[in-house]
């Protein structure tokens, strides 16, 4: 990893706040050199985790939700350059040499990655890879670390654990497989777990299951997590607080209330109107956020969400809007319009796919015309 | 490696969002979103193959070896079966490369040498990979027992050592003038296996994709269906195997060449004339070192050529630098 | 496991006796073993040819003369020679010379491609990566007769200038061996140095670039990745989930290059005046001697069909996909 890395001392009144904190990332630009030029994948987050806290991370793909916590644990690429700062408990991790942050890894922070089917190491019996876990951090026979490994496979719920112990992977099922990486995740009792979108890859069916062994895990060892997913539904059932990325940066930050009551940048708005709803009437139609994520590669000024934007205006494409507090002080958006923003729902600013808006209950929406948000707007 | 982190397959998606946003935006801000020029698959593949330094140097060295053992026969005042009046002469300007006890001047011989050891490796690599393609693309597109019993064969023939069975072909046809192309079929004939390996292997994936569906829809014969669109799929493959193949050749031949069972003499090729120059190392080292030299040269040109081509066609294969 | 391993034998049975068939074929096919003897001068008479002819059972059709020599084999008999050997016999003594060289000749490869590999994945793209990816390259261009010959005067210089023989540069053993069977053995190991070298380094590169390309690609799995976030340390990371996971498809693309070995072996053998079945076969070729030929290649090719026997045990041992499949 190399860390042109302005390591900030952190000033007085921050550490004093940081005991409260179990992880602070502050100002983290990760960046990978390609032969087209350098890709910016993430370019400026900063997040403080409580203990025990659950932050839920949402955004598209590409949003650079995975590569900020790659970046926490260290697991980038050696190209990937890396600036910014990641402390863990007031102490700075970005920059530590691989045996040190080895001190961290699965012991105090662990990780949770998306696809079950291929965390898992395809040679090895799953007991062996729980015990492992355990091994790296305690001193403690082999004999030990297995019993302890079948408590763990226990506790997340896998039936029989005294035999699936000696189970490779690939006996195993992806919710089961999931599961086990879960327990390898709690092993250690760590005080930070990540969590890199659990269930994504998974059926639905097999969804709840996984969610109740994170629960299971994060009440076993008192963990804070960091939940990352694009799944809105998952975020609102589990997070306290929750971050919305957009192209490398964080575009709006606050309780999960305020996220999903009060939303002050379009991108949140959008993302919620695409969210299908149990409570919503029949006839509300999706709202689509039209085109997708720009090029992390030679990313142009101005807000990167323009292009998609219904209320964007010319000096979005100039100037990009940094985040500001927008109800409170625990919720802040980046939307240069966050205020016009108070009371608007999706369907105000997302219109339905032109194929939708053709339906009869929607006869003053001419499919062709522009979203008709900007009304309220200047 | 990220998710996040774009590469060239980002080009057509780009295209995708401009045509989308331009219908809702109008055309003001079409050109953010192309960031990446887009380019084709051909000019993709040459770029690649570009950036590959030692390959493009590699390329530079074996054109200068194929022009020198073809053309240079043309430009040099000695013939490879010509006695000179220095005998044992070691390097100088009048024999670059120096003479033999006969007064044989070396670089001559190892000009004609080259170009045999060369003739031989490019018959082979086009001929096995020839029969080695359409033996693959059959059996891979065929499948089940069919291709089960193709396949045993394959195995077959790669059980017996090149060598061995060479020289025992070769003991028949060695004796009669002109051998190389004996030589070259015989080689030819044990190395297509190589080639219907790796085709069979790409076939198989590939006959699974969605436009091998496509044309079954449209009713096209298992015959368009394997050469025209099957095997133009697998070129990638096939063309590194083709490097493999010459690298291969030229060893195999010189192997051959050297115990005495490939291009004999009043003839040469590099092989043979490491042969005559075994007992004169430390004698006459020259005679040792120059064909030697020219062996390694060839094989190894070859071999980062074919390193190049298999990132080009493949760059899954290697990681960005950084 | 045992399971799997009686059903691969029992598949390897079928492909050497087809390959037999093959080899009986091509070689009978290929020449006539008279035709020297035809064109003596004086030419010999007729009686003579025909009872040469007689000898070498080529008075009987084809498959009968297959049948009969393929018949004798179980009870030792490879049938005639024209060199007045017992082809078993012989064929066993060279076969022990030889299978000696390329058994430890693939270890070593094995082991280098192994140690080389892992290095070179491990610091990709360092300086000690570009020297080991280059070198991996020369050697692979490098003519295995070429390689023997250099080494072999390298030795005999070095030999010279210390006045002691230090490498043994001509044949498998010493002719005149005093001493014990301590000194015999000792004595065997001194002549295989060298050769082993030769065929082991001249094919270790093929190896090792594949491994360091398994290897890059393990490096970038996921599992390598949760391994690496389990806080394991670097090097039990290389070992215990990365070359672990690597050597199962490498024994596989070993197990292609057996044949290769014989082929080297032959060359080698030739450059240090081995009496070892690439001489036997060499001169039983010269003297159009077809059943020792014949011979040379089933040795031969049972040996490549049980390595790689052992290379899919081998392969099934390493990777549990297969082992329960």
């Amino acid at each position: 990893m190399s860390t042109e890395a302005t390591a900030a001392t952190p000033a007085a009144d921050e550490t004093a706040d940081e005991t409260a904190d179990v992880l602070v990332v502050e100002d983290l630009t990760v960046s990978f050199p390609t032969d087209d030029g350098l890709v910016q994948a993430v370019r400026g987050v900063s997040y403080r985790l409580r203990e025990r806290e659950i932050l839920g991370i949402v955004g598209e793909s590409g949003s650079g939700k995975s590569v900020t916590s790659m970046a926490i644990m260290g697991l980038l690429p050696r190209s990937a350059r890396i600036t910014g700062s990641i402390r863990f408990r007031g102490q700075e991790l970005l920059g530590l040499r691989e045996k040190e942050l080895n001190r961290f890894r699965g012991s105090k922070i662990a990780m949770i990655f998306q696809d079950p089917m291929t965390s898992l190491n395809p040679v090895h019996t799953i007991g062996y890879q729980v015990a492992e876990a355990i091994r790296a951090h305690n001193d403690v026979p082999k004999a030990q670390a297995r019993r302890r490994a079948v408590e763990l496979l226990d506790a997340v719920g896998i039936p029989n654990p005294g035999q699936r112990v000696d189970s490779y992977p690939h006996e195993l099922s992806g919710g089961v497989r999931q599961r086990v990486v879960i327990a390898i995740a709690m092993a250690n009792r760590p005080d930070v777990i990540i969590a890199d979108e659990p269930t994504t890859a998974l059926d639905v069916t097999v969804q709840s299951q996984v969610l109740d062994a994170l629960r299971t895990a994060r009440q076993e060892t008192g963990a804070a997590m960091v939940l990352i997913t694009h799944d809105l539904g998952v975020v609102a059932g589990q997070a306290d607080r929750v971050l919305v990325m957009y192209a490398g940066k964080p575009v709006e930050i606050g309780d999960v209330e305020d996220i999903y009551y009060r939303p002050r940048m379009p991108y949140t708005l959008g993302l919620l109107g695409s969210v299908p709803r149990l409570d919503a009437s029949r006839s509300q139609r999706l709202l689509p956020i039209l085109g997708s994520p720009p090029s992390l590669l030679n990313l142009p000024a101005g807000c990167p969400f323009t292009p998609r934007c219904p209320i964007a205006q010319d000096w979005c494409e100039t100037e990009e809007p940094v985040l500001m507090d927008a109800t409170s002080p625990r919720h802040s958006a980046a939307c240069h319009f966050s205020e016009n923003l108070a009371g608007v729902r999706p369907h105000d600013l997302y219109a339905p796919t032109s194929a939708d808006a053709r339906t009869p209950d929607r006869p003053d929406r001419p499919p062709a015309e522009a979203p008709t948000g900007k009304g309220n707007l200047p | 490696m990220p998710s996040s982190q774009p590469r060239e397959d980002h080009v057509p998606h780009g295209a995708e969002v401009t045509s989308t946003t331009g219908a809702s935006h109008g055309p003001a801000r079409l050109d953010r979103e192309f960031t990446v020029k887009a380019r084709s698959q051909g000019h993709l593949i040459l770029r690649r193959f570009l950036r590959h330094k030692l390959a493009v140097a590699s390329l530079f060295v074996f054109i200068a070896v194929v022009l020198f053992a073809f053309a240079g026969g043309a430009f040099w005042h000695y013939s490879y079966d010509q006695l000179t009046p220095d005998i044992s002469a070691p390097p100088s300007l009048r024999h670059p490369f120096g003479t033999d006890s006969t007064g044989m001047d070396l670089m001559a011989m190892v000009m004609r040498g080259t170009q045999r050891s060369l003739e031989i490796a490019l018959f082979v690599a086009l001929t096995a990979t020839g029969v080695g393609t359409v033996y693959g693309a059959i059996a891979g597109y065929y499948r089940g027992v069919f291709d089960t019993f193709m396949m045993r064969f394959v195995d077959l023939v790669l059980t017996f050592p090149t060598i061995a069975v060479a020289a025992i072909l070769g003991a028949q046809v060695g004796a009669s003038a002109g051998s190389w192309f004996f030589i070259g079929i015989i080689l030819a004939a044990l190395t297509w296996p190589i080639v219907a390996r790796v085709v069979r292997g790409s076939v198989l994936s590939l006959r699974e994709k969605e436009f091998i569906e496509a044309a079954h829809a449209l009713g096209a014969r298992d015959r368009r269906i394997i050469f025209g669109h099957l095997v133009p799929n697998v070129m990638g493959p096939v063309i590194v195997s083709v490097t493999i193949l010459v690298a291969g050749a030229i060893l195999s031949e010189t192997g051959l060449s050297f115990i005495g069972f490939g291009v004999l003499p009043p003839d040469t090729s590099l092989g043979l004339l490491v042969s005559q120059a075994q007992t004169a190392v430390s004698t006459r080292p020259w005679l040792f070192y120059f064909p030697g030299a020219f062996i390694i040269l060839i094989v190894l040109s070859i071999n980062f050529i074919g390193d190049g081509l298999r990132d080009a066609f493949d760059p899954t294969t290697t990681r960005v630098r950084s | 496991m045992s399971a799997y391993a009686v059903r691969r034998l029992l598949i390897s049975i079928p492909v050497l006796l087809i390959s037999t068939f093959l080899v009986f074929l091509m070689v009978s096919l290929s020449g006539d073993p008279l035709d020297d003897l035809r064109a003596r001068q004086p030419p010999p008479p007729e009686s003579v040819l025909l009872a040469q002819a007689h000898e070498l059972r080529l008075d009987q059709p084809l498959l009968e003369r297959y049948w009969n020599w393929i018949s004798g084999i179980p009870h030792g008999d490879f049938g005639p020679s024209v060199q007045n050997i017992n082809i078993g016999t012989e064929m066993w003594v060279r076969f022990g010379v030889t299978i000696r060289l390329v058994l430890l000749a693939v270890l070593l490869a094995a082991i280098i491609a192994g140690v080389v590999g892992v290095v070179s994945a491990a610091k990709q793209y360092s300086p000690l990566d570009y020297t080991l990816t280059g070198l991996g390259f020369l050697f692979l261009a490098m003519p295995v007769f070429w390689f023997a010959i250099l080494l072999k005067q390298l030795a005999v210089n070095i030999n010279l200038q210390t006045g002691h023989s230090i490498f043994y540069t001509i044949g498998d053993r010493s002719i005149e061996t005093t001493g014990g069977l301590g000194a015999r053995i000792a004595d065997i190991a001194g002549h295989l140095i060298l050769p082993t070298i030769v065929l082991a380094i001249t094919s270790f590169a093929s190896w090792s670039r594949f491994n360091r390309a398994s290897m890059l690609e393990v490096l970038g799995s996921d599992y390598v990745r949760l391994a690496r976030a389990k806080g394991l340390p670097r090097r039990q990371v290389l070992v215990r989930h990365a070359l672990r996971t690597a050597l199962a498809p490498m024994v596989t693309v070993m197990s292609l290059d057996f044949a290769a070995f014989f082929s080297g072996a032959i060359v080698t053998e030739t450059v240090f005046q081995w009496h070892g079945m690439g001489d036997l076969l060499l001169t039983s070729i010269r003297l159009r001697d077809v059943y020792p030929v014949l011979a040379w290649l089933l040795i031969a090719g049972s040996a490549v069909i049980l390595m790689n026997l052992i290379a899919d045990l081998l392969y099934a041992a390493l990777d549990p996909r297969i082992r329960y499949a």
